[in-house]
């Protein structure tokens, strides 16, 4: 038997123009497929690998013992009175978020072109379950900070129930900018040449491997633009107890950005979208 | 409340064809490209517009769907059926009109949208049945459904890159046959599998039509189209030409010569040195009135014509064809010379322009796609000119013998046969 709903949607096809509403009620009605996505994402990922889920934790793991002998112990970075391998694990965890969701999310249309050209769905889907996906090895990651936190004998600080706060900003600039990514690699297949270097790039203007404090006192403002210095910040406050990366101006500037990036990158998502079908 | 279900205005849908389209762009064709249009704008002031890269794919059409109609839409390749369906399934926006639509729409624009090979057959019928845009609680209701469907019980937890192509076709469509929406949009997904799968599907669809659900039935298989469907739209150039009952639109179709794509033309270039004093010019499909037709009727005789050019007289020259079908398998070859008598006469060819051309007899091919070969030589002398697939054409079986009986027909020809039915013991 067929399952008539009471009430027939109309849905109306026509060109549109300008701007655009975000349609956000279509996602509520696809939310199931976002948990879809986000799922299969996780299950693909780490298929015909040895080490399988264990790249979650290898990831941060060995990039950090990097940073500590040469940044820590080599060049003598200061890190605000907290081993240096603790301080820069827990900016690795956020960042390593952050990262990961530019490079899967930037090619996460282009990649499912196949989808796109044939079944509607709300487009957003594709980038929004890349950057969600992430979540679970920033779970897993977290657990090992606990774990080196107790080796350190490091106690969470009062304020860590602000963590989850933290974590949003950086979902939202993880979002926004991979929107504007994605959106782009349609149309502009150089987005998969620029990505990685974004990525580079941006690693050396967020203090993970020295402190924010390095910067002087009259850039920091300017410093905070880059919306993950608020995230980084954030964490080693939340977690470490860093009075010198409190919140303060900066996190309001950052948090500013994250949300300015969320929304540019809502709004220039949606009038793409129109086309990605016919151009992608 | 009205009982429409569909309903497009002057819908219409315009494409940029050349490069852009079929490769994606880098920054610097599209700095390139705008640089070119600034010099256009520079040099034409009269401000002709580049007409020639853009292509209407669609253009002012307008029709009506009544809940619970199954209409079948039918025109020859490029004519705007799969941008017809895009556009209602909302994978495509529509460059001018509008489309209303009531209810809500399941399209089957392939099967096995978004499978992944290194899911299980599990885990791709919830992924897939989600991108079809069905609820997690009706997938799982349907599950054993679908799985008894596809029969491939036994691999289900195997992921599906272990299928053979067969299981991973059943399995896709298992899953997109039990998508209920009330308005079914469904392009050509009948034209892949074995015959004993094509059977299946159809069988589903003809289920699905008289559930009474709406359906857009896009297909090249004009059978298919007579068997589901009881009115037919025939585009043709992005245009709707005409609405009919569906015997009548397939009549239409495929006597007008919509299908005008069976010739094949040979540019020199195609040509081999060889070939001289011998030039290939055309080959092309004929139906019973002469025209140039991509589908012929089983049920009428038709025409197959090569013209070529020798630079040169030649002697004990033979021009022929084979025919073949698309899986590979040779039907039958022959010469325009194979009569001896007509050998005897046109042992020496003089220079010239020449058509060669054979009637291929009314109830003589099965529906399906044929390949034409084309073949110039002299016997034990030498082989000026071969291409063994110049030109591919369909035979569409409506009216043939058997068609009552809801079944694809195995082998390439179907004679009609004069069956004598004695009672022994009566």
């Amino acid at each position: 038997m067929t399952t008539q709903s009471k009430y027939t949607p109309i849905t109306l096809l026509r060109p549109s123009h300008g701007w655009l509403s975000l349609n956000l009620g279509d996602l509520w009605r696809y939310r199931e497929l976002i948990y879809f996505m986000t799922w299969r994402d996780l299950k693909v990922r780490y298929k015909q690998t040895l080490l399988g889920a264990s790249w979650a934790v290898l990831r941060p793991f060995l990039t950090m013992v990097v940073f500590s002998i040469f940044f820590g112990q080599l060049a003598g970075v200061p890190s605000e009175g907290v081993p240096y391998p603790i301080f820069s694990f827990a900016a690795l965890l956020p960042w390593e978020l952050f990262s990961h969701a530019l490079s899967v999310a930037s090619r996460s249309l282009v990649n499912n072109a196949h989808m796109i050209t044939k079944v509607y769905f709300p487009r957003v889907i594709l980038p929004l379950s890349s950057v969600l996906a992430g979540l679970v090895d920033f779970g897993i990651a977290l657990l090992v900070l606990g774990g080196m936190m107790l080796y350190y004998g490091i106690a969470p600080t009062p304020h860590v129930w602000t963590l989850p706060l933290f974590l949003l900003l950086a979902l939202v600039t993880s979002l926004g900018v991979s929107l504007w990514l994605s959106a782009m690699n349609v149309l502009y297949r150089d987005v998969g040449y620029v990505t990685p270097f974004l990525t580079q790039f941006w690693l050396f203007i967020t203090p993970i491997a020295y402190p924010g404090s390095l910067v002087p006192e009259q850039w920091r403002l300017l410093y905070a633009i880059n919306p993950m210095t608020g995230v980084v910040d954030g964490f080693r406050w939340a977690l470490l107890g860093i009075e010198a990366s409190a919140p303060g101006p900066t996190l309001a500037v950052s948090s500013t950005i994250a949300v300015l990036l969320l929304v540019s990158g809502l709004i220039y998502f949606r009038r793409m979208e129109r086309q990605f079908a016919d151009r992608i | 409340m009205s009982d429409l279900s569909i309903r497009v205005e002057q819908l219409g849908k315009q494409y940029r064809i050349g490069a852009p389209v079929t490769q994606y762009m880098t920054l610097r064709d599209q700095m390139s490209d705008g640089l070119a249009r600034f010099g256009r704008r520079a040099s034409h002031k009269d401000g002709v517009k580049a007409q020639d890269h853009y292509i209407w794919a669609l253009k002012d059409v307008s029709f009506e769907v009544k809940q619970g109609e199954v209409l079948g839409v039918i025109g020859r390749n490029g004519a705007g059926k799969s941008t017809l369906l895009k556009v209602l399934s909302r994978v495509t926006e529509p460059t001018e009109g509008y489309a209303e639509i009531r209810g809500r729409v399941g399209a089957l624009l392939e099967v096995g949208t978004g499978f992944h090979p290194e899911l299980t057959g599990r885990e791709n019928i919830l992924l897939n049945g989600a991108i079809l845009g069905m609820k997690r609680s009706e997938i799982e209701s349907k599950f054993d459904e679908i799985v008894a469907f596809s029969e491939v019980e036994k691999f289900i937890d195997t992921p599906v890159k272990r299928y053979s192509s067969g299981m991973y076709l059943r399995l896709a469509f298992a899953v997109a046959a039990h998508l209920e929406p009330e308005i079914l949009v469904v392009d050509e997904v009948l034209a892949v599998g074995d015959a004993e799968f094509q059977r299946k599907c159809l069988g589903k669809m003809s289920d699905v039509a008289q559930a009474g659900r709406t359906v857009l039935f896009v297909s090249h298989n004009m059978s298919a189209i007579l068997r589901l469907t009881s009115e037919a739209l025939v585009l043709d150039h992005g245009n709707l030409v005409m609405r009919a009952p569906s015997a009548q639109a397939v009549d239409y179709y495929l006597s007008h010569g919509l299908s005008q794509e069976g010739e094949r033309a040979w540019s020199p270039d195609e040509v081999p040195l060889e070939a001289a004093p011998f030039r290939p010019l055309k080959v092309r499909v004929l139906n019973k009135d002469g025209q140039v037709v991509d589908t012929i009727r089983s049920v009428e005789a038709a025409a197959i014509e090569v013209e070529y050019e020798l630079t040169a007289a030649l002697t004990g020259l033979r021009v022929g064809i084979y025919l073949m079908t698309t899986r590979g398998e040779y039907i039958f070859t022959s010469f325009d010379t194979d009569d001896p008598q007509a050998f005897e006469r046109l042992s020496a060819r003089a220079a010239g322009r020449y058509t060669s051309r054979c009637i291929l007899p009314p109830d003589f091919l099965n529906e399906g796609r044929y390949l034409v070969g084309v073949n110039a030589s002299s016997f034990r002398v030498k082989r000026y000119f071969q291409d063994e697939q110049a030109l591919a054409f369909n035979v569409d079986a409506a009216g043939a013998p058997g068609m009552h009986w809801l079944e694809p027909r195995l082998g390439p020809v179907r004679p009609r046969l004069d069956w004598t039915i004695n009672h022994l013991d009566g």
